[in-house]
């Protein structure tokens, strides 16, 4: 077990140096969530109102969901990272070193999910841009959620990257599993106002609940209205369908699914040819 | 087949390894003893790297047995692998990091305690001459210098054997030398076994055995000279009057072939055979020549093969690797 925990500490150390290595990967990677957030998000809630919930702006709306987009993708590039070592030949060095494997995949989770930590941290620092007022315990609960939800994210990851032998099917993944988990996850359109197929889609994808504990906890320090009719945007949302779950059905849940894409990516991975 | 006069530190018995329809390596038994340096020499897909792959627990063998260092490779492959060093054909370095975060990369991964660390660290450093580069990003490094840090990392966590897989490949004559100058003086220093393979003759003299190996079957094992003695010893040319030919078949008892004026005929020791030439036909020759067989002739008299015709056609060793992860270079 030392061996192991040694092991996990090992990987995550390698991938939070090279990480800060190459910080200006950050300034690439936290453009695409900005261009949703504030382009698509300001455009939008211009054009629409959303669920009649005119209190709600769609880009207050957008919030969340663009926090999981970034988390989303950080999670995904850092576990993918994984066909580069094997492009550059470094992935050996791990495979053939006397530990066990499901370890290095565990650390890679959590290297994955310090990485992507940071991504959220960067994003909330954009609230007051969007009208959303932040508490510490808002901060605090919305980068434990972002933490869970990337070692989710990047345990699936690892499952991918460890049957991949090249980036070329890079491209598929992107348009045929990420892309898909990301619009059915309820981050740009309500799931409540759906068609029924879609709604049923949407409830399937894990990510889905993710968003919901995001806004959950993003929605409730911000108070909307004035004087005695003042709520909470939590409340309004909760009214307009806008947040479906308690937080707490929705931490269990990603809990349940962080477990098993850890344990899925672990699994593939040690399975993953060394030579 | 020469057995080794150290206590074995490697024991094969009966290694195959198949993919699918194609026999990567045939069966082969060795031993290989402590502080040995031996070779596997044999051109391209002749399942020299899936030996190795086999020995260092990357590859599960088809059928048969080998230990290593004591543990069996098929069972103890974490207590195996803490054993091994293993240089690859091509680099596994993290670029992005410094020589110095490499090797403690690989400490840690190994166990290697940190007050260790350093010391090991400053010392194998110094033995491939890279101690001033320490701090250097890894991918300002020359190919020559990755390979030696690969040496170095490989050595860090004081391994009963260092595997080299083609360790010159790609890299120049020079650098080549130099690296061998480092592989000889780290059994001088630290007396670690090596296994290694290749397909350049000049190389594998370094070797203290050779098993020559082609189609997954091992075809000799032994010292280079004795592998060189093996086909018949040296070579001598003689040339001289038309009837010495005759003369030299019918007095010594061997064949001769005839090339213009030169007659060429094989003895066991041809430097010792001269005096004695010149002593019996001193007036008729007018210059004798002794050529000592080289490992080419070795290789192609065991396969009727030259193994330089191999190169190049490395077709079947990339579709093997391609199996398992990619191609090579």
């Amino acid at each position: 077990m030392a061996r192991a925990l040694r092991t996990i500490y090992t990987i995550w150390l390698r991938e939070s140096v090279t990480f800060w290595r190459e910080r200006g990967r950050m300034i690439g990677m936290v453009g695409q969530p900005l261009l949703y957030l504030f382009i698509l998000g300001n455009g939008i809630t211009a054009g629409l109102r959303l669920n009649n919930v005119t209190s709600v702006g769609y880009i207050q709306f957008l919030y969340p969901g663009v926090i999981a987009l970034a988390v989303l993708f950080t999670s995904l590039f850092s576990a993918i990272s994984i066909i580069w070592d094997r492009e550059f030949g470094f992935l050996k060095e791990v495979l053939v070193a006397p530990v066990p494997r499901w370890a290095v995949a565990v650390g890679k989770a959590f290297g994955g999910a310090t990485v992507a930590l940071v991504q959220a941290a960067i994003m909330v620092v954009m609230a007051p841009f969007v009208g959303i007022s932040l508490s510490v315990t808002v901060v605090v609960a919305l980068l434990v959620l972002s933490f869970l939800m990337s070692l989710a994210v990047t345990g699936l990851g690892v499952a991918i990257a460890s049957r991949m032998a090249s980036m070329q099917s890079f491209q598929m993944i992107m348009n045929f599993l990420i892309m898909p988990l990301y619009f059915l996850s309820g981050a740009m359109f309500p799931l409540t106002s759906a068609p029924t197929w879609l709604r049923v889609l949407m409830t399937a994808d894990p990510l889905t609940y993710g968003v919901d504990a995001l806004r959950n906890v993003v929605f409730s320090g911000t108070m909307v209205g004035t004087g005695s009719a003042a709520r909470s945007l939590l409340e309004v949302g909760r009214e307009g369908g806008l947040v479906r779950w308690p937080l707490g059905f929705d931490v269990v849940l990603m809990l349940v699914v962080t477990i098993a894409f850890i344990g899925f990516g672990a699994w593939q991975f040690s399975r993953a040819q060394a030579a | 087949m020469a057995v080794a006069a150290v206590p074995p530190v490697i024991l094969v018995n009966d290694l195959v390894k198949t993919f699918g329809d194609v026999t990567a390596v045939a069966g082969v038994s060795f031993s290989v003893g402590a502080g040995e340096i031996f070779g596997f020499l044999g051109p391209n897909g002749a399942g020299k790297s899936t030996t190795i792959k086999m020995l260092s627990t990357l590859v599960r063998p088809t059928s048969g047995r080998a230990t290593l260092a004591g543990y069996d490779i098929a069972r103890q492959s974490n207590e195996v692998r803490q054993a091994i060093g293993l240089v690859f054909q091509d680099p596994s370095l993290d670029n992005r990091l410094t020589a110095d975060e490499n090797l403690k990369f690989h400490a840690m991964l190994y166990n290697v305690p940190a007050p260790v660390f350093r010391t090991r660290a400053d010392a194998v450093l110094a033995m491939v001459d890279l101690a001033d580069r320490r701090q250097a990003r890894v991918a300002t490094f020359s190919g020559g210098m990755k390979r030696r840090l690969e040496i170095a990392r490989g050595l860090l966590h004081d391994p009963k054997v260092l595997f080299l897989d083609e360790p010159t490949i790609g890299l120049d004559v020079q650098t080549r030398n130099a690296i061998w100058t480092h592989v000889r003086g780290l059994r001088e220093q630290v007396g670690t076994t090596v296994f290694m393979t290749t397909h350049y003759m000049e190389e594998a003299e370094n070797c203290d055995r050779i098993a020559i190996v082609d189609r997954g079957r091992i075809q000799a094992i032994d010292s280079p000279a004795a592998l060189k003695r093996s086909i018949g010893g040296d070579t001598v040319v003689v040339s001289g009057d038309d009837a010495l030919a005759g003369d030299i078949e019918s007095r010594y008892g061997v064949s001769t072939r005839r090339s213009g004026a030169d007659v060429s005929f094989q003895v066991a020791a041809g430097a010792e055979f001269v005096p004695r030439l010149v002593a019996d036909f001193g007036g008729r020759i007018k210059a004798v020549q002794v050529k000592p067989p080289t490992l080419d002739d070795v290789f192609l008299t065991l396969t009727g093969r030259a193994i330089r015709a191999e190169e190049g056609s490395s077709t079947l060793e990339t579709m093997r690797q391609g199996a398992g992860l990619r191609g090579r270079r």
